[in-house]
């Protein structure tokens, strides 16, 4: 049922070369209401499906930093115990990263949009991709019982560092916690493993007969070179999360050393070693974050390309950013444990490595705002939403340069100024990029508009919160505000913690445009106007099918790429456009 | 279909919110002194240094972003004026190197120049540092000195006691009958170099002292290491900075700093714990 031969080359074939379900021999989509929209093999129902569990845990994740958001602004109230603060940053840093940002732009907007763009009638392995998603949805379901079980959630924070998550006498949520935390990252690592596998496999064999890799859209190429650093980074992760679960209930001793003694009783482990964890931790975790902010970049490049009315500036430079980023991510992982214990030398490598990486950034900063240059904008919402984006990317990769810098860390390091650089790159990134996905995509999921007022409601709640809130906590971090505390006693961190209750106003505010968000998606789903095959005038293959696209993307052949993805200022007065597959 | 729809005035609005933005940051990080809290260290001088030299590097390329960002969106909102031209080859490769030359000359020279020294004099023992042991647990820092003999005693695990005994000294070996245990109670002298070892019974700790500029990671079966040397009299705190469970945020210790000839006298007051 896999579609294992070349697309491009039998796009005269026309509609009989795209995959079905098992024995389907017939050329349309399944008709019952189970095959088409529950077990769905169509990588345009899995991407909504990933988008709506998205949305699902977004309201448990969100909702759990507006909980501890109230206690740190107006501590002293009985808002929550440390048992459960510490228990709750953990989770929101978990659902957040794996289950709302992952799930909406990796794997939502990636599997909606990869075949459109590349001209496939869908993913190379179209079972595994269901697969896919119903092994991520029981990883959440997991994750989400843990809050119901004896001693509740895991409250290791999300790095669950041993020898705190590997004991299990230690903290809130150690008894099973952390132990069903581990299942569900092992069954989220199985579910992405089976989705990196077909994006790879997608993008590389089943592109529309011209579309060389240099015509991909730097959506294609970003989704491309995330889904190869997550393959390459979560095998370290996995065996970790192996070992973290073997030393919490096989007597093993992978991340224990000899000498323990916890609440006063002395353990009998031997011979192992909590930094070797960090290790293999951050193998995964540093690659992590471009695999989640390398599409968020790849979306706004395509989205400021199609509004800005002109290709993005130096499209191949771009790339080999992407290539020197996709490098060097996976040898800068160090610089999370400069004051980890780590030898003091390796911290210099680490510090010298990842300012490197600044580098192909800058380039792509530079290109980012270079593609406004000469540009005739438009401003939708999902334009704005991909320029509050660059923003974001700016002053989220210069604040990242205080943390790459040792010395600097010896002052930084697990403060606010972390919580608010990482936020700033895999929260509101990731969000802008994934919105303006959205806004834009949305014809090719739903056949309808998004409402644009309400849209810019949205933008303006979204970006002025999540500005300030994340800003802010830069400040409390130079004023040395240490982070995962459910209340500040220490003199010396009392004038930063004093911001504590604007922050979460803020926050508050920010939270209340994704709800406006929430009644726009729905709404226009079910009743936003209808749109056309190409209501942006946008350039790249997607746009060349009608909205949404049945089953198979191309009612009749494949188109055939004659040319670059972002063929606009063309004609004589710079007004016109080029389809990708125009043939002139 | 929504296009050219009100492009002028989002433009203005957004560019705005930009520039509004940036000041502020700017603004706030002026009158409030960088946030930074007082420091009390002389490697906390240098740190403070790698801090203010980023501050303005990384301050001048997010103002001039910010600047031409807004200016290209007010500039390039409309639907006609000048028509977009790709650029040359040439200034192409400007746009691209020029921007990496910068960011790695400014970062790498900053960490190389101004970091790297300060780096090495934290994590370099002198030969006439006083040494001190910083044990962690859950929620507690435990200091030892090293008593007249100047050598620390041995420990057994089996000789523990939550009361009594919370570093485990061993009450046989000689070196340590005159070791000197202060629970929750740091002392140090102002001007002289610390060279501290740090360990933890439990789980992962962290020694961060905010106006030190110190933070170091105490971590079970290893023995991590930072150098201080106090450059003022006063008090400071131990504000454990890694999660530890429920508690970490309660996890802190008092620091006193005092004058050599204080130091000197408040030692000998000491008794050692099995004395």
């Amino acid at each position: 049922m896999a579609i294992t031969h070349k697309q491009g080359s039998d796009a005269a074939h026309g509609h009989d070369d795209h995959g079905h379900g098992v024995g389907d021999a017939h050329d349309h989509g399944p008709t019952g209401f189970i095959s088409k929209y529950i077990f769905s093999f169509d990588h345009k129902v899995i991407g909504i499906q990933y988008l709506l569990l998205a949305i699902g845990m977004s309201f448990i994740g969100v909702g759990l930093s507006f909980w501890f958001r109230t206690q740190l602004a107006w501590p002293g109230h009985d808002v929550m115990t440390p048992e459960q603060y510490v228990s709750f940053v953990t989770m929101h840093g978990t659902i957040m990263i794996f289950f709302v940002v992952s799930a909406a732009l990796s794997s939502g907007l990636g599997n909606l949009a990869i075949p459109l763009q590349i001209g496939a009638r869908d993913m190379a392995f179209p079972l595994l991709n269901m697969l896919s998603f119903w092994t991520i949805l029981p990883a959440a379901l997991i994750m989400i019982a843990s809050f119901f079980v004896e001693g509740g959630a895991s409250g290791g924070g999300w790095t669950v560092y041993p020898p705190l998550s590997a004991l299990r006498n230690t903290l809130p949520g150690a008894k099973w916690g952390t132990t069903l935390w581990l299942l569900a990252m092992a069954l989220f690592i199985v579910s992405f493993t089976m989705g990196g596998l077909n994006y790879t496999a997608t993008i590389l064999n089943l592109r529309a007969r011209g579309m060389s890799l240099m015509r991909m859209p730097l959506t294609i190429w970003c989704w491309l070179i995330a889904t190869l650093l997550g393959l390459l980074g979560f095998p370290a992760l996995t065996a970790a999360a192996i070992m973290l679960l073997l030393d919490r209930h096989g007597g093993t001793s992978f991340f224990l050393p000899s000498g323990l003694i916890v609440s006063g009783e002395p353990m009998a482990n031997v011979g192992g070693t909590p930094l070797l964890f960090q290790h293999l931790f951050w193998f995964l975790g540093h690659p992590e974050v471009y695999v989640l902010v390398l599409p968020a970049i790849g979306v706004a490049f395509d989205v400021i390309a199609t509004f800005a009315r002109r290709p993005p500036q130096a499209y191949r430079y771009s790339v080999y950013s992407l290539l020197v980023i996709a490098l060097l991510g996976m040898v800068v992982w160090g610089h999370h444990m400069f004051v980890s214990g780590m030898n003091p030398y390796l911290g210099k490598y680490f510090s010298i490595s990842t300012l490197l990486i600044t580098a192909p950034f800058a380039i792509l900063g530079v290109n980012l705002v270079g593609s406004l240059w000469k540009a005739r904008i438009r401003f939708t919402t999902p334009m704005l939403f991909a320029l509050g984006l660059v923003s974001a990317v700016g002053t989220g990769g210069i604040g990242g340069l205080f943390l790459a810098t040792s010395t600097a860390d010896l002052h930084f390091h697990d403060t606010y100024f972390v919580v608010g650089h990482f936020h700033l790159m895999i929260g509101v990134v990731t969000l802008t990029g994934t919105f303006a996905g959205i806004y834009y995509w949305f014809p090719k999921m739903f056949g309808r508009m998004m409402n644009e007022t309400l849209g810019k409601i949205h933008f303006w709640t979204t970006i002025i919160g999540t500005f300030a809130v994340f800003t802010i906590q830069h400040f409390q971090g130079l004023g040395g505000l240490t982070r995962r505390y459910y209340e500040y006693s220490a003199q010396v961190m009392m004038p930063a913690a004093s911001l504590n209750p604007m922050v979460t106003m803020f926050a508050f505010l920010a939270g209340a445009g994704q709800l406006v968000f929430f009644v726009n998606f729905f709404w226009s789903a079910l009743r936003g106007p209808k749109a056309g095959e190409n209501p942006w005038d946008a350039t790249t293959l997607e746009w060349t099918t009608p909205s949404p696209p049945g089953h198979g993307n191309w009612p009749g052949a494949l188109p055939v790429v004659t040319g670059d993805p972002y063929g606009y200022a063309t004609g004589p007065d710079g007004n016109g456009f080029r389809m990708q597959n125009a043939k002139d | 279909m929504p296009r050219r729809n009100s492009g002028s005035a989002s433009a203005l609005l957004l560019a705005s919110f930009l520039l509004i933005f940036t000041a502020a940051t700017v603004g706030a990080m002026i009158y409030k002194k960088c946030y930074l809290p007082p420091v009390m260290s002389h490697h906390g001088i240098g740190v403070d240094k790698m801090i203010m030299y980023i501050i303005f590097a990384a301050g001048f390329i997010f103002v001039v972003g910010h600047l031409v960002l807004s200016k290209f969106i007010v500039t390039y909102s409309g639907t006609g004026g000048e028509s977009y031209k790709p650029m040359s080859h040439r200034a192409e490769l400007f746009f691209t190197f020029g921007p990496v030359i910068l960011m790695v000359a400014v970062s790498e020279i900053g960490v190389l120049v101004i970091g790297a020294p300060v780096w090495h004099e934290v994590y370099t023992q002198q030969p006439d540092d006083l040494v001190i042991e910083i044990t962690a647990k859950q929620y507690e820092w435990t200091a030892r000195y090293p008593g007249k003999d100047g050598k620390f005693g041995l420990r057994d695990i089996k000789q523990y006691d939550e009361t009594e005994n919370v570093l485990a000294l061993d009450k046989h070996d000689k070196t340590g009958k005159d070791d000197i245990v202060s629970r929750g109670l740091l002392v140090l002298p102002a001007g002289k170099g610390v060279w501290f070892n740090i360990r933890s019974w439990d789980v992962l700790h962290s020694f961060n002292i905010p106006v030190f500029r110190t933070k170091q990671d105490a971590v079970p079966g290893i023995f991590t290491h930072t150098r201080v040397v106090p450059t003022t009299v006063g008090t400071a705190e131990i504000a454990c900075a890694q999660i530890c469970s429920a508690g970490h945020y309660r996890m802190k210790a008092k620091v006193l700093i005092k004058s050599p000839e204080d130091f000197a006298k408040w030692l000998s007051e000491q008794t050692g714990q099995f004395e």
